[in-house]
């Protein structure tokens, strides 16, 4: 292959340094809906897993959560459904830089179901069917905004977007929204789940472009 | 070289802080709607096959796009700073037609990475454990990545690939899959649309007795990695498991639309 001297590049300015990628027009810009930067708008509901995807059978679904002293809650799928529901509507940020807006879900608010447990742990690891994790702070667990969802635009989950249950946190990147949840565990220090241990970022705030560690 | 430019430890796994300004120093057409990047990227820490780099695209208005590709080759020790990606158009899409056809060599791009530490092959990987790539349309260039990994350091880990594609005008890399170059890589191409009238097979998908026969038995606990659209990773890897393959030996990317 030649190289190209910069002398020989198109737009190149005097200091040398090459145009970026001239020509390049991009679509409409976005009007009418917040992007985090970096984030592009779709309609369809893209899939991204590391793994197969987990075959649950609600019939012997629990979800367990455990305190940092080893206390242990268990709900089955009928104990989920029996507990108080919402209706969520929100918008989703993937890491993959797709952004959807105006998801509808039904779900256990994370408030509701964890009312009770006794724990002053400041982390949580989330683990999954399928053996996925990923970690985020306890405190965004509270306050209205996160949830066990099970229902998505009206219909039961399906499999490939994380059914039977979900966790649903928006206001973080996708990837903590674990899909097949399974556990929650309450940790004192921060314990990194999958794709943390793989450079991706231990909170990913998307309106801070939290994509990987150092972000 | 002063200690500021020696890569970090932890570059190996966390993704380099922010955006190097590379060249693109080189291209090809791998198809008609497939292209071939090479771009060289300043102090560029290098990548291993599997991983991706974020392209950031810049517009006269100061507008930008990025997107994630997966590099068809891992580092080359010759050309350390070049990072080779390749790139399928997508019709209708916002970046992959400029990189397809517009995006003339000697221009820049921002680059990110290398990302990814999971869908990543290198020679040793999993106790030198076989190897099976499922790989459906475009889903083969960061396989095609692992097959090169394999071939340049001279490893012997032996590889299986199933190549799934529409019509031959639409197959990549078969230099680097079939042909003159078997050395332990075994590989079939599957045509899902129109095949060539000399091809061992009749036109269509991968199913279970394809992967049965010609992946590898559970037994020998090979690790398998699947790319390509939803819809063919969701098929191979249930074929996997229903092949007895563990869970966890399964190692999958998805492209493209959850309709696709």
């Amino acid at each position: 292959m030649a190289p190209v001297t910069p002398s020989d590049a198109p737009g190149t300015d005097p200091s040398g340094t090459p145009a970026l990628t001239p020509g390049f027009h991009g679509r409409p810009r976005p009007s009418g809906v917040a992007l985090p930067p970096g984030q592009y708008e779709v309609h369809d509901f893209p899939v991204l897993s590391a793994g197969p995807t987990p075959n649950v059978d609600t019939a012997h679904w629990q979800l367990e959560v455990r305190t940092e002293d080893h206390a242990t809650w268990r709900w089955t799928w009928a104990e989920l459904l029996a507990l108080p529901q919402d209706d969520a509507v929100v918008d989703l940020h993937c890491v993959t830089r797709w952004s959807k807006f105006g998801t509808r879900w039904r779900g256990v608010s994370l408030d509701v179901l964890l009312a009770d447990v006794p724990s002053a742990a400041q982390y949580a690891l989330v683990g999954c069917y399928g053996g996925y994790t990923t970690n985020l702070p306890v405190a965004d667990l509270l306050g209205g905004r996160a949830w066990i969802a099970h229902t998505y635009d009206g219909r039961p989950l399906d499999p490939l977007h994380g059914g039977p249950a979900r966790l649903l946190v928006p206001h973080l990147y996708l990837w903590k929204s674990a899909k097949w949840v399974r556990s929650i565990t309450l940790l004192r220090d921060d314990q990194r789940g999958f794709w943390e241990r793989y450079g991706y970022h231990d909170y990913g705030d998307p309106w801070r472009e939290q994509r990987y560690q150092g972000d | 070289m002063t200690t500021s430019d020696v890569p970090r430890l932890g570059e190996r796994s966390a993704v380099a802080h922010g955006w190097r300004t590379a060249t693109l120093v080189d291209a090809w057409h791998e198809t008609a709607t497939a292209r071939t990047l090479v771009l060289d990227v300043p102090a560029w820490p290098g990548l291993r096959a599997g991983q991706h780099v974020d392209l950031r695209l810049t517009a006269a208005d100061g507008y930008t796009a990025t997107r994630a590709y997966s590099a068809s080759a891992p580092t080359d020790p010759a050309h350390p700073t070049h990072v080779q990606v390749t790139v399928q158009r997508v019709a209708g899409g916002e970046v992959s037609p400029y990189l397809v056809d517009d995006f003339p060599v000697g221009a820049g791009i921002e680059v990110r990475g290398p990302v990814g530490g999971w869908f990543v092959w290198e020679p040793g990987a999993a106790g030198g454990a076989p190897v099976l790539l499922l790989a459906g349309g475009s889903g083969v260039t960061p396989l095609v990545a692992m097959v090169r990994a394999r071939r340049a350091a001279g490893d012997r880990t032996p590889f299986r690939v199933l190549y799934s594609v529409r019509m031959p005008t639409d197959a990549m890399f078969l230099d680097d899959l079939t042909g003159a170059r078997l050395d332990g890589v075994e590989s079939d191409v599957w045509f899902t649309r129109a095949a060539p009238p000399d091809a061992p097979r009749a036109v269509g998908r991968i199913g279970l007795r394809d992967v049965a026969h010609h992946g590898w038995p559970a037994d020998l606990a090979p690790v398998c990695y699947v790319c390509g659209p939803t819809a063919f990773v969701e098929a191979m890897t249930r074929l996997l498991l229903v092949l007895g393959h563990e869970a966890r030996a399964i190692r999958a990317e998805r492209f493209g639309p959850s309709t696709d």
